[in-house]
C-alpha cells in the first residue's frame, strides 16, 4: 500500500477478438502499454474500446487473445483476478456509495475489511496513505457532498489504495469541467512520470490525449487502425486514424431568425424543489421563438436537470406556468404530440430507454400507439415496429448486433444516437436538449450539432442545456446562466464574453 | 457513409438456419430453469422427507397418483388450478410494471363475499343476469382493493407489496365480519357462512367434466391477458414504465392511470377467482375462502416468470400436487402443513433461480448465430 515502493505495472493485451455472436466487436487487436507509460485509446463511437478494456480486466472473456502483465503471461479469467495482478478500472459513472464518507467507502471496498473496523487505526493508515498521494481530498465528507471533479479523484485515489497499478480510465473527464479535467490529468500524468503507476485511457478529446498522453492506439470497427507516439501525430492524422477518409458533417449556415418570429416556449414563475428537496429552482421570463437556440450554460448541480425534469413531466412543479404555442403545457403524451415537442435528456439510457427493452422497442417509444397514417391505434404491430426501427437505424447510423438486441448492449454513443433517431424524426417545433454530446466521438458531435442547427432553421425554437461552454458558443442564438436554480445572466451571441459568463455561472455577481 | 452502415445491415439479416436455433435458445431458458428449479426443490424437499424418516419415493408416486395419474385426480388438479390461475394473474400482470404485488388473496376473498351477497340478494332473477351480477361484484370488490393498493403506490409512494399483502389481512377480518355478521345465514351453526346460493347463481361443471366453468374463463383471461401485454398499446406503455418509470415520463405516458389500471384488473381477475370458488365449489362464502389461493399464486406467477400463457401448465402442476396433499396425508401420516412446507422450498428456489437467467452461455442466443 506504499505508493513510492509499489512501482507501476506494464500490461499488454494481445491477439484479443471478441465476438457477441455473429458480431464481432473486437478482431484481433493488440495493444501494449508498457510501465509507467500514459497510453491513449481512441476510436469513434461503437470501435470496440470498452469491449477492450473489459476483456483486458475480466469482465469479459474473449473469443480468443492474451495478457501479459509485467513480461508473465497472465490468465484474467474475472475483475478479481485483475485486482490481484494490481489492474484497475474507473468508470464513466460513479461507483461510490454516495451515502457514505470518503474514508467508509475506501475501507469498505478493500477485498479483506475486517468484520469489526477498528475505525481510529484506519484513519491514521489512510492519513499517512494520503499524505502519500498527490491528490488532496476531503474524505470526512459524504461522498454526496464532493463535486464531480473531487468525486472523480476519490475513485482513482481508491483504485491507488486497493494497490492498482495499472488503471484503465473509460472516459474519465465526460462529468467534469475543463478545469477539474485538466487538474484530474495532471496529477495521474505526475504519477506515471515518477513510475508509479500506468495509465490506459479512453476518450473522445483530442486535446487531453495531446496534452497528456504518450503513446495512441485507434481502433476503428473492431480492428486497430493505427498506433503512434502522441508526440509524432497532430490531430487530423489521429482523427484519419479514426474514421478513414469519411467526411464530417458541415454546420449549415445559420440562417437569421425572422424578427416577427413568434415565441413557442414561454415559461413563466415557475417554482419547484431541486433534487435534494432543500433548495428550489425558480424560472421566470424564459421564452424561446421559433427558429432560434436559446443556450442555458451552467455548472453541473445549479438546476439544469431539474429544470429539464420539470419541463418534462418528470419533476412535479410547485407554481407557475409552461406555454407552448401559447396553450398551456403540461407535457402528456397528447400535447407534445400536437405541439411538436421532443425531448433529449442527458444520460438516454437512464433518463429515455427502458434498458432492458431492445433497440426496436426503444426506438418505438415515440409511436408505437399510432398506425400507419399516424392515427392512434390499440393494437402495436411487431412488424411496423422493426421496419420503423430499420430504417432509423440506417439514416442515425446506429450501431447493434440486431434490432432485437437490448438497448443496454449498445455502446454508450450508440444509445444516445438511438434516442435522436427516435426525437429528431419527423417535424419537430420545440426542441429541449440536454448535453446531447455527452460521450460522443468527434464525427457524432458534428453530425449532432448539425442536425439541432438543421431543426432550428427548420423552425424549430431550441432549447440547449450544455456543460460544454464550446457547444454553446458554437450553436446559441442567445445564452442564459443558470446559477444556484435561477436564470442570471443574458446575452446575445454576438456579445457574448466567455469571461463575464463564466463568472455569472460560478455565482460571482 | 454508406460505409458505417452497411455493418449494420449486414448483421440485421444474418442466414436463416442457425436464426432458429438462436430462437430455440432464447425460449429454452425460461423454461428449462424453471423445470430445473422445481426438481431442485423437490431434491430439498425429499431430503426434509428422509430426515422425517419417510420415504421420498412413496411420496412421488402418491403425487402422482393423487394429481396426475388418473381422469379423477387430473380434474381434481384442474379444479385446484382454476383459482391459482387467476391469482397468478393478479401477481404476473402487474409484475410487467415493475411491482410486486402479494396481496391477491384479499382480492380473492372479498370477491367472494361481493359475490356470494348479491347472488342472495339476485337469487331468484334468471341465472344469467344473477351470475353476471355476481362476476361483475366480485371483480369490482377485487379490482377496487388492488387497485387502492396501485394508487397508493404512485400517487402516495407506499411500497405495494407490503400494503397489498397488510391490505390481504384487512380484507380476510372483513370478510370474516361481514360472514359472521351482517350476511350471516343464521342457520349456519357450526362454521358461520352467508345463505347458501339458489341454483340459479351457482356454476355448472363443463359437459363430460367435473370442473367448472370457471376453468375457460380462466384459460380465457390467460390469452387475454398475454395479448394486452404483448399486442396492445397499454401492454407496450406498461412495459416501458416497468422497464425505467423516467423513459415513460419523458414520453408523456400516463404513469398513475396505467398503474392504476393494471392492479384494478389484476385484483379483478382475482376477485374472479372467490366468485368461482363461492358460485361453483362452496355454495357459499365462509372463511374457506381464504384458502391460501392468493399466496400460492405467487408461486405459480414467478414460475411462470410472469408470462401469462406460463402461468396455465405451472398452475395445473401445482394444482396436482395440491390435490395430491389428502392422499399423502393421509397414506404417509404426514401432517397438513407437509404440501406447504413443499411450497415454501419450490418457492425459495425458484426466487433463487431468479438470479440464474443470463448465466449460462448456452442460452445465449448469439451464440448460435454462426459469424457470416
Ligand atoms: N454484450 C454485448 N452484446 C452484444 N453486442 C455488444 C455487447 N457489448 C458491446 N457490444 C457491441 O460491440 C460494439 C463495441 O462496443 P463498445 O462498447 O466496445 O464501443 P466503444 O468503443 O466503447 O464505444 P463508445 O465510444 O460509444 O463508448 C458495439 O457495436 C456494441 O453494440
Ligand atoms: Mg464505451
Amino acid at each position: 500500500m506504499n505508493a513510492q515502493t509499489v512501482p507501476a505495472v506494464g500490461v499488454e493485451a494481445i491477439g484479443m477478438t471478441m465476438r457477441f455472436g455473429g458480431f464481432t466487436a473486437l478482431d484481433d487487436v493488440t495493444v501494449k502499454v508498457p510501465a509507467g507509460s500514459f497510453h491513449a485509446l481512441l476510436g469513434e463511437n461503437g470501435a470496440g474500446k470498452s469491449t477492450l478494456v473489459k476483456c483486458m480486466m475480466g469482465f469479459y472473456t474473449p473469443t480468443s487473445g492474451d495478457m501479459v502483465v509485467n513480461g508473465r503471461e497472465a490468465v484474467i479469467a474475472s475483475p478479481k483476478d485483475a485486482g490481484a495482478l494490481g489492474l484497475g478500472m474507473v468508470y464513466q459513472h460513479f461507483t461510490l456509495v454516495p451515502s457514505l464518507t470518503g474514508e467508509e467507502n475506501l475501507v469498505i471496498s478493500r477485498e479483506n475489511a475486517p468484520a469489526v473496523i477498528d475505525w481510529g487505526k484506519e484513519r491514521r493508515d489512510l492519513k499517512s496513505f494520503m499524505e502519500r498521494m498527490p491528490f488532496k481530498i476531503p474524505l470526512e465528507q459524504p461522498v454526496s457532498a464532493l463535486a464531480a471533479g473531487e468525486k472523480q479523484k476519490l475513485e482513482i485515489v481508491k483504485q491507488l489504495y486497493l494497490g492498482r497499478r495499472f488503471l484503465v480510465l473509460d472516459e474519465p473527464t465526460s462529468v467534469l469541467t475543463p478545469g477539474e479535467a485538466e487538474e484530474m490529468l495532471g496529477l495521474v500524468r505526475g504519477m506515471t512520470r515518477r513510475g508509479e503507476l500506468t495509465v490506459l485511457m479512453i476518450s473522445h478529446k483530442f486535446h487531453e490525449v495531446t496534452a497528456f498522453a504518450d503513446d495512441v492506439s485507434v481502433l476503428r470497427k473492431g480492428k486497430l487502425t493505427g498506433r503512434g507516439r502522441v508526440a509524432n501525430l497532430d490531430r487530423r492524422k489521429m482523427a484519419a486514424m479514426m474514421i478513414g477518409d469519411q467526411a464530417i458533417a458541415a454546420l449549415d449556415q445559420r440562417a437569421p431568425t425572422p424578427a416577427d418570429a413568434v415565441s413557442v416556449l414561454e415559461v413563466n414563475a415557475v417554482k419547484a424543489k431541486d433534487r435534494s428537496g432543500l433548495k428550489s429552482i425558480e424560472i421566470d421570463g424564459l421564452k424561446v421563438k421559433a427558429g432560434e437556440i436559446v443556450g442555458v450554460a451552467g455548472v453541473s448541480g445549479n438546476g439544469q436537470k431539474e429544470f429539464l425534469e420539470v419541463l418534462a413531466g418528470q419533476r412535479a412543479r410547485e407554481a407557475g406556468e409552461i406555454r407552448v404555442k401559447n396553450a398551456s403545457y403540461e407535457a402528456t403524451r397528447e400535447q407534445s404530440r400536437k405541439l411538436n415537442v421532443r425531448f433529449i435528456p442527458e444520460e438516454p439510457l437512464r433518463n429515455a430507454c427502458a434498458p432492458k427493452m431492445t433497440v426496436a422497442e426503444n426506438i418505438a417509444f415515440r409511436t408505437f400507439d399510432l398506425d400507419k397514417d399516424g392515427k392512434p391505434a390499440s393494437w402495436i404491430s411487431a412488424r411496423a415496429i422493426r421496419d420503423y426501427a430499420t430504417s432509423l437505424i440506417a439514416q442515425f447510423k446506429v450501431k447493434t448486433a440486431s434490432l432485437s438486441s437490448p438497448i443496454q448492449s449498445l455502446s454508450g454513443g450508440n444509445v444516445q444516437r438511438a434516442v435522436l433517431a427516435r426525437e429528431l424524426s419527423g417535424a419537430v417545433d420545440l426542441l429541449i436538449v440536454s448535453n446531447p454530446c455527452f460521450g460522443l466521438d468527434f464525427a457524432a458531435v458534428a453530425e449532432i450539432r448539425a442536425r439541432i442547427m438543421k431543426a432550428r432553421n427548420g423552425g424549430a425554437a431550441v432549447l440547449l442545456m450544455s456543460e460544454d461552454l464550446d457547444e454553446l458558443l458554437e450553436l446559441s442564438d442567445r445564452i442564459l446562466v443558470m446559477s444556484d436554480g435561477q436564470l442570471v445572466y443574458e446575452t446575445p451571441i454576438a456579445q457574448a464574453d466567455l469571461h463575464v459568463i463564466g463568472e455569472h455561472m460560478a455565482g460571482k455577481h | 457513409m454508406t460505409d458505417i452502415a452497411a455493418p449494420a445491415s449486414a448483421v440485421l439479416s444474418p442466414p436463416r438456419a442457425p436464426l432458429a436455433l438462436a430462437w430455440l435458445a432464447r425460449r429454452a431458458e425460461g423454461v428449462v430453469i424453471p423445470l430445473g428449479a422445481l426438481l431442485a426443490g423437490m431434491a430439498l424437499f425429499s431430503v426434509f422427507l428422509l430426515l422425517l424418516g419417510k420415504s421420498p419415493s412413496t411420496f412421488l408416486e402418491l403425487m402422482w397418483r393423487g394429481g396426475f395419474g388418473s381422469w379423477f385426480s387430473i380434474q381434481n388438479a384442474l379444479l385446484r388450478a382454476t383459482p391459482l390461475i387467476f391469482a397468478a394473474l393478479c401477481v404476473a400482470l402487474p409484475a410487467r410494471l415493475g411491482l410486486t404485488v402479494i396481496g391477491g388473496e384479499g382480492a380473492i376473498v372479498l370477491g367472494g363475499v361481493a359475490a356470494a351477497a348479491f347472488g342472495h340478494w339476485l337469487g331468484n332473477a334468471p341465472s344469467v343476469i344473477v351470475l353476471a351480477a355476481m362476476a361483475a361484484a366480485g371483480m369490482v370488490a377485487g379490482g377496487l382493493w388492488i387497485g387502492a393498493v396501485g394508487a397508493l403506490r404512485h400517487y402516495r409512494a407506499v411500497n405495494e407489496t407490503i400494503s397489498s399483502l397488510l391490505m390481504a389481512y384487512i380484507a380476510i377480518a372483513l370478510m370474516n365480519h361481514l360472514v359472521e355478521g351482517p350476511l350471516r345465514d343464521p342457520a349456519s351453526l357450526n362454521k358461520p357462512s352467508t345463505h347458501p346460493l339458489t341454483e340459479a347463481a351457482r356454476v355448472g361443471p363443463i359437459p363430460g367434466m367435473d370442473v367448472h366453468w370457471g376453468l375457460v374463463v380462466a384459460l380465457l383471461a390467460c390469452v387475454a391477458c398475454w395479448l394486452l401485454i404483448e399486442k396492445t398499446r397499454w401492454g407496450f406503455a406498461a412495459r416501458v414504465a416497468g422497464g425505467n418509470v423516467r423513459a415513460a415520463q419523458i414520453q408523456g405516458l400516463a404513469v398513475g392511470p396505467l398503474i392504476v389500471g393494471f392492479c384494478a384488473l389484476s385484483g379483478a381477475l382475482a376477485g374472479l377467482a372467490g366468485m368461482f370458488e363461492v358460485a361453483a365449489v362452496q355454495g357459499s362464502a365462509n372463511a374457506s375462502l381464504a384458502a391460501g389461493y392468493g399466496y400460492a399464486g405467487i408461486l405459480v406467477a414467478f414460475l411462470a416468470r410472469q408470462n401469462p400463457l406460463g402461468v396455465v401448465p405451472v398452475a395445473f402442476l401445482l394444482g396436482g400436487i395440491a390435490a395430491a396433499g389428502g392422499l399423502i396425508q393421509r397414506r404417509m401420516g404426514l401432517p397438513d402443513a407437509t404440501i406447504l412446507v413443499l411450497q415454501g422450498m419450490l418457492f425459495i428456489v425458484v426466487l433463487m433461480s431468479e438470479t440464474l437467467y443470463g448465466r449460462f452461455k448456452c442460452f445465449d442466443p448469439d451464440r448460435w448465430k454462426r459469424a457470416p
